[in-house]
Order: C-alpha cells, then structure tokens, then sequence
C-alpha cells in the first residue's frame, strides 16, 4: 500500500469505494435486465414500484432480507455458507485491479483511480476469477442436491474449458502491448491511429488506435469466453432450468441467494470492463490522449489540481459508459441467442475456440516479427 | 505494494458477507420446518439419490486436461511480453522459432486429444 498511514487510509477508503461501486451496480443492472428483457419481448417488465420501476430494486432487497432462512438437511452447513460469502471475493477482488480513470494529482500526491495498481495486472485478474471454479463447487456439494451437484460440476467443467480460450485469446493482445500492465495497455490505445510496419510510420485519423483494431479475432473469442466464465446465456447449462432447477444455487433463497447474483454480475463487470481495456482503449476518449484532455481541463478550470480532478472525472465518465455498453451487451445476448446442448458447449469450447485463439497467437507472432523487419 | 490492498478487500469483502448472511438470519420471518421442507428439492417425490451420486468421468477427465493445457498457455505469457523486446534486442528469430515448435507440440496434444475421443459428450 502506501508509506504513510495517510496513504493507507486513502488506499481503503478507494477500495472500499470500488466494492460498493460493484454492489450498487448489481441492482440497477438487475432492473435493467428485467425491463430490458420486458422492451425485448414486447411486454412491460416491473414499472409499478416506483417511477419506471426503479424502486423494485429496494422492495426485492427488503424481501431477501426478510426471508426465512433456511438450511436443509442433507447441506454441508459450513460450506452452505461460505459459498455464497466467497462468490463475491473474484469480482471485488479482480474489479479493483482495472484502472477507471486518469491518475489524479493533487498537490504532490498522486491518486490511481483504481482499487491498486498491479504489474502482471493480466495474471493476477486471470488467476482471481478463475477461483470462481470453487465457489460453485462449493455450492454444489455443500447443498447435499443432486441437482445441485451436477449443476455445479456443468459449470466448473464449463469455466476452466472456456478458460482456455480466454487465456490463449490474450496472448496476441500481451504481444501487441509488451506488457502485463493495464494501465501501460491504456496508454498505448491513445489518440488516433498510428503505428510502425516496415520501419515506416503509418497513422489515420479515420480510426481511434483502440485494440479491437489489431486483435480483432482475439475480442470475438475474448468476449465469447467472457460470456461461459460468467454462466450467462447461451452458456447458462449450469442453471439450465428444465433440467436441472436452478443448478448450483436450487438450495439457495433469501440473502444468501442474492449474494450469488452480486458474485455474477461483479463477473460481468469484470469481463466488460477488461473488454474496454484491453481493446477500446480503456477510459481514453476515443482520438484523444490523456495529455489532451488535461489541457482541456486546464483551460476551463485554471489550476492545476483542478484540471487533474476534471480529466479524471471525464475519463471515468468514458470508462463507465464503456462499461455499460458492454454490460448491456451481455444482457441483449442473454435475450437473443438460445441455450446451447452441452456437448456442442465443450465442442464450441474445445474444437472452435481454443483452435481458433491458437492461430490468433501464430498470426500474430508471425505479423509481429514479419513488420519489425525494415526493408 | 498493492499485497497489502489485496488482503484488505479480500478481509473487508469477507467480513461484509458474513454479515450480509447474519442480517438474513436475525430479520428472517419465522422458521416453520418440517421433515419434507428439510428433504433435498425434488419435484414431489422422495430424492433418489444422495449427494455422491455418481457423474460422469469426462469431467475428471476435462479437469486433467484443463490443468495440461492451461500450464502450456502460461508458458506463452512471460515470451509474448518479451517478444517485442527480444525483436528489437536482435534475438526475435529464435525467439519465435522456439514458440513455433512449442506451439506445434501444443497443436499435437490437441490434435491427439480429439482423435482419442478424450473430448466426445455422448
């Protein structure tokens, strides 16, 4: 953390904040999913607590909370618990790695807009919510539910095959970068177009310089995987309801089910929030650099502290509405596309995927090496 | 050093769902149980089976497999952050010929997975 305790603090506070970011955003997408999924289908969706509905949020919460809590006979009692307190450990934790603005400097601190700054950014991320795995698995058993127990082993298998595609999809972006670090990675997706072949310099200010543009495939099959890592449909076997109830969570009501849903949509949060990282450029704003904008800044407020405090905030005004387009992405698919078998999930996984990210490395590696040639 | 944040939220985070989990406990309605609400969820018959039923093998086997491959791809990591440096250093050649003939034997294992049926749902 910090030298002095005052960095500490601050440190805390950021965290903290980051974490309760993460969970007021699980209502509000909760509502979003269901009034989207009403506009979708031609029907309303919840609209009469509250205006618009929004107020639906606060009666579902106090109805957990007041639910009888319930644990049955054949559960493992302590991990019937733990479970759901340890679904939100891989978001929180994998969330406060990704940078969300500009640093802000104010005096002679320094503030990163994000929970901390870690080197191998991309590792760490990859190992914390691949620990998803045991939650469920944990769900799974503990609840002492055949259905339960296949529905947790579905989606285990599930994630660490699809892990695979994800892992494998990043390392022609890592290529690309040179670096682990996201905010190294930010930094190298600002302004427009520009990059060297040949030992020619080639630029356009028709495109940002955003990573979709050099790994495309790599953010289709980045995304895809995103998409099996958080059990969401078309990859939502694991919860499949005219199978198996409601999978790893059958037991599970009241808080200790909401708590899962929080572990879920923190998963996506992760995922569309990597996505913006790693291919449109972060919290850059499109063609413009982050000296850019703090110019900007500097003209309209003055002083520098100020300026600071501006750009950070117009940068995680970007970065959030990234963000939520991905996020709204994530619940149009979950309302357009149907359910896969799951033998063509692990074929889909294993012999599409997985193939297709390993010529995404070669291509890459080769493309790398073939334009850092000057003739 | 971020270890020290890391451990933090991981505590906080923790401390917070345990308490969520108490909330529930103390603000629930009423407890009413008896010896079918307490039986594993089954549509209106008694359960079959007990918790360690038998499932299939094939996810032990993707599991085994998952770990194989998984390992080979962080191999790929530490060379892919390197790979631009190594270009520039003059070493790019073998660099990438050496990830070529790993990547080949990667391919192999794949190739070999699939042709024994390692990956066949039925």
């Amino acid at each position: 953390m910090g030298e002095s305790a005052f960095e500490i603090a601050i440190n805390c506070v950021k965290l903290v904040l980051v974490f309760l970011l993460m969970v007021q955003m699980v209502p509000v997408l909760v509502w979003l999913e269901r009034r989207g999924s009403g506009f979708i289908q031609n029907r309303f969706g919840p609209n009469r607590v509250g205006p618009l509905g929004l107020m639906q949020l606060l009666a579902d919460a106090v109805k957990f909370l007041t639910k009888e809590e319930f644990v049955p006979k054949a559960a493992t009692k302590l991990l019937f618990y733990a479970a759901p307190v340890f679904a939100l450990l891989p978001g929180t934790l994998a969330f406060s790695a990704i940078p969300m603005a500009s640093p802000l400097k104010w005096g002679e601190h320094t503030f990163l807009i994000q929970g901390y700054e870690i080197g191998v950014g991309i590792v760490f991320i990859l190992a914390i919510s691949s620990l998803a795995a045991y939650t469920i698995l944990m769900a799974g058993w503990g609840s002492g539910n055949k259905f339960s127990l296949m529905g947790a082993l579905r989606a285990s298998a599930q994630t660490i095959s699809y892990e695979l595609a994800l892992g494998l999809s990043l390392v022609g972006v890592i290529m690309m970068y040179g670096t682990f670090n996201l905010t190294e990675m930010i930094h190298a997706q600002e302004g427009a177009m520009q990059f060297q072949a040949f030992g020619f310099t080639i630029s356009s200010s028709l495109l940002p310089n955003w990573g979709i543009f050099y790994q495309p495939l790599a953010a289709v099959l980045f995304f895809a995987a995103t998409f099996a890592e958080s059990n969401r449909l078309p990859f939502d076997l694991a919860e499949g309801e005219a199978e198996l109830v409601a999978g790893f969570h059958t037991e599970y009501g009241g808080f200790k089910m909401l708590l899962f849903f929080i572990g879920e949509y923190g998963h996506m949060m992760v995922a569309s929030g990597l996505m913006a990282t790693f291919f449109f450029g972060g919290y850059n704003i499109p063609w413009t650099t982050t000296e850019q904008v703090y110019q900007w800044a500097l003209g309209i407020v003055g002083s520098p502290d100020w300026a600071s405090a501006l750009s950070s905030a117009v940068h995680f005004a970007m970065f959030f509405a990234k963000l939520a387009a991905f996020l709204w992405i994530f619940i149009w698919v979950r309302w357009t596309l149907p359910r896969f078998r799951y033998d063509q999930l692990m074929d889909l996984g294993w012999k599409t995927m997985l193939p297709w990210a390993l010529a995404n490395t070669i291509i890459t590696a080769v493309v790398v090496f073939a334009v850092s040639q000057t003739w | 050093m971020p270890l020290g944040g890391v451990i933090f939220i991981a505590v906080f985070v923790t401390v917070f769902g345990c308490l969520c989990l108490l909330a529930g406990r103390l603000l629930g309605g009423k407890k009413h149980q008896d010896a079918v609400k307490l039986a594993p969820y089954e549509c209106g018959i008694p359960s079959q089976e007990k918790k360690d039923t038998k499932v299939s093998v094939k996810f032990y086997l993707t599991a085994i497999l998952f770990i194989l491959f998984d390992i080979e791809i962080i191999f790929m990591y530490p060379w892919a952050t390197s790979f631009k440096q190594m270009i520039s250093d003059g070493t790019g050649t073998a660099a990438l010929v050496a990830m070529m003939i790993f990547i080949l034997i990667f391919i192999f294992g794949l190739f070999w997975e699939i042709r024994s049926k390692a990956l066949e749902w039925d």
